[in-house]
């Protein structure tokens, strides 16, 4: 089940809100079943700014390479490093070990162009 | 042929189904690419047995009085000197060299000889047999490909499960041996080849009892993989793919492959090209290389030395059983011993690269 104090994208990438207003990033677990067995992640490093929706990294699966966009704006404030020897958490637990980047969350309206757990799930199905 | 309609299924469609598999069109069938991990798949594989369907590879049955001096003049490899319950390696070449398909060719009898060619090649191969075919009464070309099945068991456990069985003693089969069996209640064509790089069988079966043999053997244990974990471990295991990393545009000599190539039989089609290209030696050659920083080489990818191209990826991805990833493909002379450098660009990125000779994995052999 995709967690219900998340924000997703149609590009299946997932935001949390911390409570010091920084945002956690990652995919969800729709995205990590498709793409398979998760080898390599690149991601940007801390400092990087980063604009809603466009392209912040790679992710490499098995059988493919796919670009990540971020599902919202911001500065890098830390990056996952231990996807570079354990990609495979991607898989095993998209919403926890699997996270990617925590940012700095620019503008709180580029939340609203995100779907809560219950929208994104009948945007799943409606792809199907 | 985007439409699932028009893709052929096998025998154990309804197998996979069943097992969840993800199903994708494969050289115009569809076939599973994977039942879960595709790593943990082929790690199955290499510790203890996997089993793969493979009833997309075409079951070709060619016989007759004239049956050897045909195909000795369309493969690669000496046809009347194989010795019955054999089986050999070899390509299809054209008359220019090119390589139409690599397949394999087993010996059952003195007339009688079964051809196995690749899925996506099965209706040019077909074809191409008709087109030099002599009459039928020397001749007769028949393709059991639709009305039968094809599972490879692969692994260290494979012989062992395969004895059991049969109820006989199959694993002293040799490597490269074809025989009957019977198990599951059919008449099964055995064979101790494989494209993993491991010890198995690859059984024949007639479609109506593919399902009971799917079933006994992963009752046994054999791991249900699929299509993406046998990409996997032939690339582990340096064996080339055709349409990847050979094709028309190759010959055998640049793929390393001569040692499946005898061009000097009288009558052999492809002889007077591949003589050419043998005594004037080659420009490029196939070399398997190792990435030695972070990165994913994957098919069409340039490989570079500083600014100049030197060719491009043929085949490429992660390697479970070295951790680490790994590509074939074409450089030019002087770029082919192991240990010498390249760069791949990946994306942009250009990413070191070093020359690993083939295979990359080798299975630790007992006997």
């Amino acid at each position: 089940m995709n967690p219900s104090d998340l924000r997703y994208s149609e590009e299946h990438e997932w935001v949390r809100v911390e409570s010091d207003g920084s945002a956690v990033l990652g995919i969800t677990e729709f995205a990590s079943e498709s793409l398979g067995d998760i080898v390599y992640v690149e991601l940007p490093g801390v400092g990087a700014e980063l604009s809603q929706f466009e392209k912040m990294g790679e992710i490499e699966s098995v059988k493919a390479v796919s670009d990540l966009n971020s599902p919202v704006g911001g500065r890098v404030l830390e990056r996952n490093d231990k996807l570079t020897d354990n990609p495979e958490n991607v898989n095993d637990e998209p919403y926890e070990s699997g996270w990617m980047l925590k940012v700095t969350l620019g503008d709180t309206e580029e939340l609203d162009k995100l779907m809560t757990a219950e929208q994104y799930q009948a945007f799943l199905a409606s792809q199907e | 042929m985007d439409t699932t309609e028009d893709l052929q299924r096998s025998p154990l469609f309804d197998a996979h189904v069943s097992l969840k598999a993800r199903m994708v069109p494969f050289s115009g069938w569809e076939m599973p690419i994977q039942y879960g991990s595709i790593l943990a798949e082929a790690r199955a594989v290499r510790s203890n047995a996997g089993v793969f369907d493979v009833s997309h590879m075409g079951r070709v049955e060619i016989e007759g009085p004239g049956a050897a001096s045909f195909l000795d003049r369309l493969l690669s490899v000496d046809v009347p000197g194989l010795r019955i319950g054999r089986a050999r390696y070899n390509l299809i070449c054209n008359e220019e060299g090119g390589i139409i398909d690599d397949c394999i060719v087993y010996r059952r009898g003195e007339e009688s000889f079964l051809l196995v060619p690749n899925g996506s090649n099965r209706p040019t191969v077909l074809e191409w047999l008709d087109r030099w075919a002599p009459g039928r009464d020397e001749v007769r070309i028949d393709d059991i490909t639709l009305s039968s099945g094809m599972v490879a068991a692969q692994g260290p456990d494979a012989a062992g499960i395969i004895d059991d069985l049969a109820g006989e003693d199959l694993s002293s089969m040799r490597p490269s041996t074809i025989r009957e069996s019977r198990i599951a209640g059919a008449d099964i064509i055995l064979t101790r080849t494989g494209y993993t790089g491991e010890d198995g069988f690859e059984l024949m079966v007639p479609g109506d009892s593919a399902a009971d043999l799917w079933r006994m053997l992963t009752n046994k244990g054999a791991e249900p993989c699929g299509l993406g974990a046998r990409d996997v471990l032939r690339m582990e295991a340096g064996l080339p793919l055709h349409g990847n990393d050979i094709s028309l545009l190759t010959n055998p000599y640049e793929a390393g492959l001569d040692r499946f190539v005898n061009p000097d039989r009288e009558g052999y089609i492809a002889g007077d090209a591949l003589r050419r290209v043998r005594d004037r030696g080659v420009d490029r050659s196939l070399v398997g290389f190792t990435m030695v920083e972070r990165g994913i080489p994957r098919q069409d990818y340039a490989i570079m030395d500083g600014a100049r191209e030197l060719g491009r990826v043929t085949s490429g991805g992660h390697s479970p059983t070295l951790d680490t990833s790994i590509g074939l493909g074409y450089v030019p002379k002087g770029y082919t011993d192991a240990g010498t450098r390249f760069q791949i660009d990946i994306r942009g990125r250009s990413v070191e690269a070093e020359v690993t000779r083939l295979p990359f994995y080798s299975r630790k052999r007992i006997v």
